[in-house]
């Protein structure tokens, strides 16, 4: 792009992958990967960060490597207990499902339905919805994978393992943002979000298996998905252990 | 917070083992105080508006376009890794898209304002991909007059 004439700033995740690409001017931030801008919420510290960057710009020569000299602010972790409304243990019950961790699924989900609402409400905005699959549909088009069936494809322009991706980031991105709609969860970092919703949930249990009925799969994507793109390779090998 | 040397052996590994590209040549274009500056978006956090398709391994596929008037209910999220945190975005979008921020910047006159259009690639490629979108998305740039281009990864 510099090249090109444009002038580029930017941030720096992986201090050594910058230093050897040696871009015209990036400033190294001491966040988690997903976020260059070190925090939700907290427009102050955004801002903070943004006005480092757009400051290298007037550096007189490069390459510019800085580094930001702030860590992003603590989550308040030690307070934050994530509770599931259900209790996950009881897998059988009296409804009609053959399929106890199906039917724990939908319970779950529809318990988290308020905080999920309330969320949407909140926040005016939401990342579910990008399979296009509508919320009362997800866990059944997600969990026909784990009984080993194909269901019909509901999108005629991304591949059936694509649309399984989507549908899994939806379901995940509803119980994320529902339980940190709940009073005292604003502050829960993400490894403790995502310890709740891979070591607590049901929805966390059905894709770990989902994981591996796509891993066994023949179909080249398909085992890709199961193998690299709906597990974190952390979570993945927690569980194996 | 997550550095390097807090993350696991694996993690680090993996993500240090990532085929990365050196350059040559160090190229640098001067431009005017920031108060002059048209400032534009470049995110490769595979960020989309809704109704756009979303982002598939296709090497042919490289980037969507942002408008700049775009709100926060209409910018969802496509990429296929399952290694970065997407819980900051699900509840900020400025954690990853910092889009309020730079208004605000704007609005201000710190910056002189920002481009028509933004633009997001999908980070799930291998690098040699990104060399004729970058030069197109430059080509782009030019166009709406902008003179400062922001990289965020994921």
């Amino acid at each position: 792009m510099e090249e090109a004439g444009i002038p580029t700033a930017g941030i720096s995740l992986v201090r050594p992958h910058t230093e050897t690409i040696r871009p015209p001017r990036a400033l190294w931030v001491p966040f988690e990967m997903g976020r260059p801008l070190g925090t939700p919420d907290d427009a102050a510290f955004q801002r903070r960060v943004l006005l480092a960057l757009l400051r290298l710009l007037e550096a007189p020569g490069g390459p510019v490597l800085e580094d930001f000299p702030e860590d992003a602010p603590e989550a308040a972790d030690e307070a934050t207990v994530l509770a599931c409304p259900v209790n996950f243990a009881r897998e059988t019950d009296e409804s009609e499902e053959a399929d106890p961790l199906l039917a724990s699924l939908r319970r779950e989900m529809t318990a988290l339905r308020p905080w999920y609402d309330m969320a949407v409400n909140r926040r005016k905005r939401t990342t579910v919805g990008v399979s296009g699959i509508g919320l009362d549909k997800l866990a059944d088009f997600v969990y026909a994978f784990v009984r080993g069936e194909e269901p019909p494809n509901p999108r005629d322009d991304v591949g059936l393992p694509y649309t399984l991706k989507m549908a899994v980031e939806d379901l995940k991105a509803y119980y994320i943002e529902g339980i940190t709609a709940q009073p005292g969860q604003a502050g829960a970092s993400s490894r403790k979000l995502n310890d709740w919703f891979w070591g607590d949930t049901v929805a966390g249990r059905v894709f770990l298996k989902l994981a591996l009925v796509c891993e066994a799969s023949p179909d080249e994507m398909m085992h890709a998905m199961g193998s690299h793109f709906l597990v974190p390779h952390d979570v993945a090998q927690r569980h194996a252990e | 917070m997550v550095r390097l040397e807090s993350m696991s052996e694996p993690e680090r590994k993996m993500l240090l083992g990532f085929p990365c590209l050196s350059f040559d040549t160090s190229p640098w274009v001067a431009g005017p105080p920031l108060n002059r500056r048209r400032v534009a978006i470049i995110t490769t956090a595979g960020l989309h508006r809704r109704d756009d398709r979303p982002f598939q391994l296709d090497p042919n596929d490289s980037y969507r376009v942002i408008p700049g008037d775009v709100s926060a209910a209409d910018l969802v999220m496509s990429h296929i890794s399952a290694g970065f945190d997407r819980t900051g975005f699900q509840r900020d979008w400025n954690v990853v898209f910092p889009l309020d921020r730079l208004r605000e910047l704007a609005a201000e006159g710190v910056i002189g304002g920002l481009a028509d259009f933004h633009y997001s690639v999908n980070s799930a490629r291998k690098s040699e991909f990104f060399e004729a979108p970058a030069r197109e998305i430059a080509g782009l740039l030019k166009q709406d007059g902008v003179n400062a281009a922001l990289l965020f990864p994921v």
